[in-house]
């Protein structure tokens, strides 16, 4: 059997027989991406452009943006392995772990990103703290994003390996290069853009996908019986921690439901959440994109609305796969049914692929196809291009080659996105060792975002912090992270050593909530015996030094309601709120 | 029809410029109206059972991709129109 072309051998085993028609599908894809990248590279002149879409989209594009460089395969995958494996309480993940942070983010913290005119979150740290912290800061995100791009490609390349039969060396080859193209045709605008696609093609191949589901499962009912009656067999958690979200002890690891409340609220709701969207520049930098300040400010809040919505589309459909799927129910049944997109077994992981196996005719499996294959590219474009501006800005023009003309750093630009693909395929072997792809992302931002975000938040409301304090906290808290991850069950894999006696996402909890303390506590003690920066030249990025103009837009007053970014915030926490009460 | 991205107009007596095919809207419209096209064709045309051979027997009572095609042209259908009802206007002061 052969692709299209001809030139691809399938193997016999693919968990999915693609057509021509499906392959069509996939084809005219990829041929609207390109084509995005060589319109926008006529758009391109200077580095601005580049790294910063010359700041002038509207605030729907850079806010769906926003949540569709968030929504990789990374997160779509992971996060119907979850809703197989603990069912609803996965929703916290977006209704508690997203939704209040990227409010928090647009209403308090992007005045002082998108007023002070930095181009990049660790070019905020260079301000605020200095060398010391921006450094730190510069070369633990460029890694981060390395890693990360690593592992979306990795999980693209077992995929498309699983879905199309080709070696995973050619799937990885492939993506790599149409993501290379794109980013360094177009930049950021590219980049941008896609991602708007990217999540109008995902919320199409996904909903069919979730309805079709319920509508075999017999509607939201058949589900819940079907639930109940598998969990009663032994199946994974009881039906009732399956299908209520709170408390959560399945999915924290805690076994009091008091702890668990505690530690999703403060663990994954406050530090691991804050830590990322407020501080990750992959995010911050769609915010950074749009046309004013109001727009900047609502990027994250509109991208809320959406978001909040997508566990419908993505927890929902593996909940239906646990149960529907012969091979996702036999293994949560505590059986190792054979197959699975790795091959070594059928993973949680797997879960989307086969129900859309099971559902889908071709056509809408072309489109899934599509949908999962764009979320690959798109997240791991996300990582490159954030990547590619911190690395030439925050760390190239600032300790390497400095004061050259424009043209040369966007050239370094260019070439940095060149060699982190390169870079992102090596990785992609490293991420083969860990089993549960989100328990090996959090600990990641475990490791890098809790400790950000209490020396950010520290940095931006109390003056008195000095630079000496914010690379230090920055420091002690990742290596607390670190210790923890070290001490639990399973928070580094096989390289834990158990004498902290929590595993899963409760590890991660601790870790990151560890590292968000010992932050805090160190910083307010470096800081009251060294010395802090002169008031005058924190104008802009501390909030009692920020006059109120330059945090805000004059013209937002005259908007009305729904396009000002409090009355908005609001709304959308009343929605979420609601969901929480509902499930 | 409104100008290709980055031609023409720069150099026009004071007409505005617009981002023509560039506006992401009209890209998200058309890519959906493709595949709404390409969806609604299979609808009518072929199959409707699960494209996998080990799918369990069952699956096809639903013309899934008809209803897909049809939402899919309605939505990208909504994208162009609005893309050409309200064009993007280019600021001067933001020409190149």
């Amino acid at each position: 059997m052969t692709a299209p072309n001809g030139q691809v051998t399938v193997l016999a085993t693919t968990l999915i027989d693609a057509d021509p028609v499906d392959y069509l599908i996939l084809a005219t894809y990829f041929v609207f991406v390109l084509g995005i990248g060589l319109m926008a590279r006529r758009h391109v002149s200077d580095s601005v452009d580049f790294f910063l879409s010359g700041r002038s989209l509207p605030a729907w594009v850079t806010g769906l943006a926003f949540i569709s460089a968030n929504l990789g395969a990374v997160e779509i995958m992971g996060m119907s392995a979850s809703g197989a494996e603990f069912g609803l309480p996965t929703v916290h993940y977006f209704w508690v772990g997203a939704i209040p942070a990227m409010l928090f983010l647009g209403v308090v913290m992007m005045p002082f990103y998108y007023g002070s005119k930095v181009r990049s979150v660790p070019e905020f740290m260079l301000r605020r703290f200095g060398p010391g912290a921006h450094l730190v800061n510069s070369i633990s995100f460029a890694l981060a994003q390395l890693l990360i791009a690593g592992v979306n490609l990795y999980l693209l390349g077992t995929i498309v390996h699983a879905l199309l039969g080709w070696p995973l060396w050619v799937a990885l080859i492939v993506a790599a290069a149409v993501v290379l193209s794109y980013i360094t045709l177009g930049g950021l605008s590219a980049a941008i853009y896609n991602e708007v696609l990217q999540f109008f093609v995902i919320v199409a191949a996904l909903l069919p996908l979730t309805l079709l589901g319920l509508h075999r499962v017999g509607g939201w009912d058949g589900l819940t019986d079907k639930i109940t009656a598998a969990a009663n067999d032994g199946a994974g958690p009881p039906a009732e921690q399956q299908l209520e979200s709170w408390p959560g002890q399945a999915l924290s690891g805690f076994d009091s439901s008091i702890l668990s409340v505690i530690g999703i609220v403060f663990g994954l709701g406050f530090v691991l959440s804050f830590g990322y969207w407020t501080t990750n520049f992959v995010e911050v930098q769609r915010a950074m994109a749009s046309d004013s300040i109001s727009s900047a400010r609502k990027t994250p809040v509109i991208g809320a609305f959406p978001k909040m919505f997508i566990p419908f589309i993505t927890i929902i459909p593996g909940m239906i796969a646990a149960v529907l799927v012969t091979e996702m129910a036999d293994l949560k049944a505590g059986g190792a049914p054979k197959g699975g997109a790795s091959g070594d077994g059928v993973a949680y992981n797997d879960a989307l692929l086969y129900l859309m196996r099971d559902l889908l005719p071709n056509g809408l499996l072309g489109l899934a196809i599509t949908g999962l294959l764009a979320a690959f590219m798109a997240g791991m474009a996300a990582n490159v291009s954030a990547f590619n501006t911190v690395f030439s800005y925050d760390l190239w023009q600032d300790y390497v080659v400095k004061d050259r003309d424009d043209d040369y750093y966007l050239k370094v630009g260019r070439i940095a996105t060149v060699a982190a693909t390169g870079v992102a395929i090596l990785t992609a072997s490293i991420a083969g060792n860990f089993s549960n792809v989100m328990t090996y992302l959090q600990t990641l931002f475990g490791f890098f975002n809790a400790p950000l975000f209490a020396t950010f938040i520290l940095g931006m409301f109390w003056r008195r912090m000095t630079p000496t304090a914010g690379w230090m906290g920055l420091v002690a808290g990742t290596a607390s992270a670190v210790l923890v991850a070290f001490l639990s069950e399973d928070g580094f894999g096989s390289l834990s050593t158990g004498v902290i006696p929590v595993s899963g996402q409760g590890a991660a909890f601790i870790a990151a909530s560890t590292a968000f303390v010992v932050d805090i506590a160190l910083s307010i003690a470096v800081s009251l015996v060294t010395k802090p920066k002169p008031v005058k030249e924190l104008a802009g990025l501390v909030y009692s030094e920020t006059p109120k103009e330059q945090r805000t837009d004059p013209d937002e007053a005259s908007y009305p309601w729904y396009r000002r970014t409090v009355p908005l915030a609001g709304l959308a926490l009343v929605m979420v709120t609601v969901l929480n009460v509902i499930f | 029809m409104t100008t290709d991205a980055g031609h023409a107009d720069d150099t026009g007596t004071g007409r505005k410029r617009t981002a023509g095919a560039l506006d992401v809207r009209s890209i998200i419209g058309f890519l959906l109206t493709i595949y709404g096209v390409i969806l609604l064709l299979l609808g009518l045309f072929a199959s409707t059972e699960p494209a996998s051979p080990d799918a369990p027997s069952g699956g096809g009572d639903v013309n899934a991709n008809l209803w897909a095609g049809l939402a899919l042209l309605v939505v990208g259908g909504g994208f162009l129109l609005w893309w050409r009802l309200r064009p993007i206007v280019v600021p001067q002061d933001s020409d190149r």
